[in-house]
């Protein structure tokens, strides 16, 4: 199934952590999944977050205000 | 209790490498070997205590719980030492003060909050314990907590909501109250620990090179400066040095981990501790990049009364130090 996966966080050190860690697990076990990167404030504020970076997967806030290890990202995609 | 550690940095100056006692060199680098090693155990232990207690109370958690409950005044002193608990990035400052904002949470209460997570956390704590000692730490911890609370008061009764910007103000409009009890996630404790000991390498990982450049600078004035060198030039009687202090620190920014250990060998060559102190908290507290994340909420009016706010209250505790200690 075709998951939809968004990164909340305003460009901060963490934020290019998670992508890189997300963008790994995508391309190393072929997911059928799209990666946007949400950096506008209204728009991360719309998911009732208070930490970044938040991991969003088909709009369920997954992960926030952490770096996941890819083990556990992967773990969240296949759910 | 550090002896052993002293044990070794000697038997590493002075044997392995074959230094003399009262070199320069020798002696800066027993000091760096034997800082780094008791500072980083510190750390470690701090963060790691302090990564349980955060595990359970997550800032939803209290965000929920300071939206939910009438607390009598009390709510500002018990959001400053939420402070303490949550660790703080300054990128997430902005999405906080929203979501405290929108869960209805007083102004001053918010501020509160974001004086003290900077200024007391897991990092600061640690390094204060192996650079000063247990009793200034407590001292300090305390005066931060306060600080925080004692400024979300004086914010809270200057009424700024005026002066946020346009969407925050929209954002206040429409403000509830969260109503149902926060769901925490029902981990055991065997559960937690992965992901708390994650946590705690990263913290560590990120705080090293600091916490490495801080104590080396550190060294390296300690091995070369006299003993009370600054005396003449900060002495307690100095009625402006804790001004004077504080205000160049504003907009100065560092992280506690970097600023710390070049503190403690000021303080070591003369600098009275509350002088030092104020300067730090500025540093760590209040910086230019901060007051530029801060612009997408408020104004620039409010972020001077913020920032003049809190400068006006470390460098009073600045004095407060200075006379106690």
């Amino acid at each position: 199934m075709h998951k939809v996966i968004k990164i909340l966080g305003t460009g901060c050190s963490k934020c290019q952590a998670m992508t890189v860690v997300v963008n790994e697990v995508i391309s190393e076990n072929k997911l059928d999944a799209s990666l946007e990167k949400v950096e506008d404030l209204m728009e991360i504020m719309k998911f009732d977050v208070m930490t970044t970076p938040a991991l969003v997967i088909n709009d369920v806030v997954s992960v926030k205000g952490r770096v996941p290890s890819k083990n556990e990202v992967l773990a969240l995609l296949n759910d | 209790m550090f002896d052993w550690i002293q044990h070794i940095a000697d038997w590493f100056v002075y044997e392995l490498l074959g230094l003399r006692v009262g070199q320069h060199l020798a002696e800066a680098l027993n000091f760096f070997i034997y800082d780094t090693t008791k500072i980083l155990l510190l750390l470690f232990v701090v963060v790691f205590f302090m990564g349980i207690v955060n595990s359970y109370f997550p800032i939803d958690k209290v965000k929920n719980y300071l939206s939910r409950n009438k607390l009598y005044g009390l709510e500002y002193l018990i959001a400053s030492l939420f402070g303490v608990v949550t660790p703080f990035c300054s990128c997430s400052s902005v999405p906080l003060f929203i979501g405290f904002v929108r869960g209805g949470i007083p102004l001053g209460v918010t501020f509160a909050f974001l004086i003290t997570s900077p200024l007391v956390n897991e990092v600061a704590i640690g390094l204060f314990v192996g650079l000063f000692g247990l009793k200034t730490t407590i001292i300090y911890v305390i005066s931060g907590v306060l600080l925080g609370s004692v400024s979300g008061v004086i914010l809270q009764k200057l009424k700024l909501e005026v002066y946020l910007t346009p969407w925050v103000k929209e954002v206040l409009a429409n403000a509830q109250r969260d109503q149902e009890v926060f769901q925490a996630e029902n981990q055991t404790f065997k559960k937690r620990i992965p992901i708390i000991w994650a946590e705690v390498v990263k913290i560590l990982k990120g705080v090293l090179p600091y916490v490495l450049v801080g104590i080396a600078i550190g060294g390296l004035m300690h091995g070369y400066i006299p003993e009370g060198f600054f005396e003449k030039y900060m002495d307690k009687d100095n009625l402006f040095a804790v001004p004077i202090a504080t205000i160049l620190a504003v907009p100065m920014y560092s992280n506690a981990s970097g600023i710390l250990p070049v503190v403690q060998v000021l303080v070591a060559k003369g600098i009275p501790l509350g002088t030092a102190i104020a300067f730090m908290m500025a540093v760590v507290g209040l910086s230019l990049p901060e007051a530029m994340l801060l612009k997408k909420v408020m104004s620039l009016k409010l972020i001077a009364i913020f920032f003049g706010v809190v400068t006006l209250c470390i460098i009073l505790s600045g004095y407060l130090f200075n006379s106690l200690l």
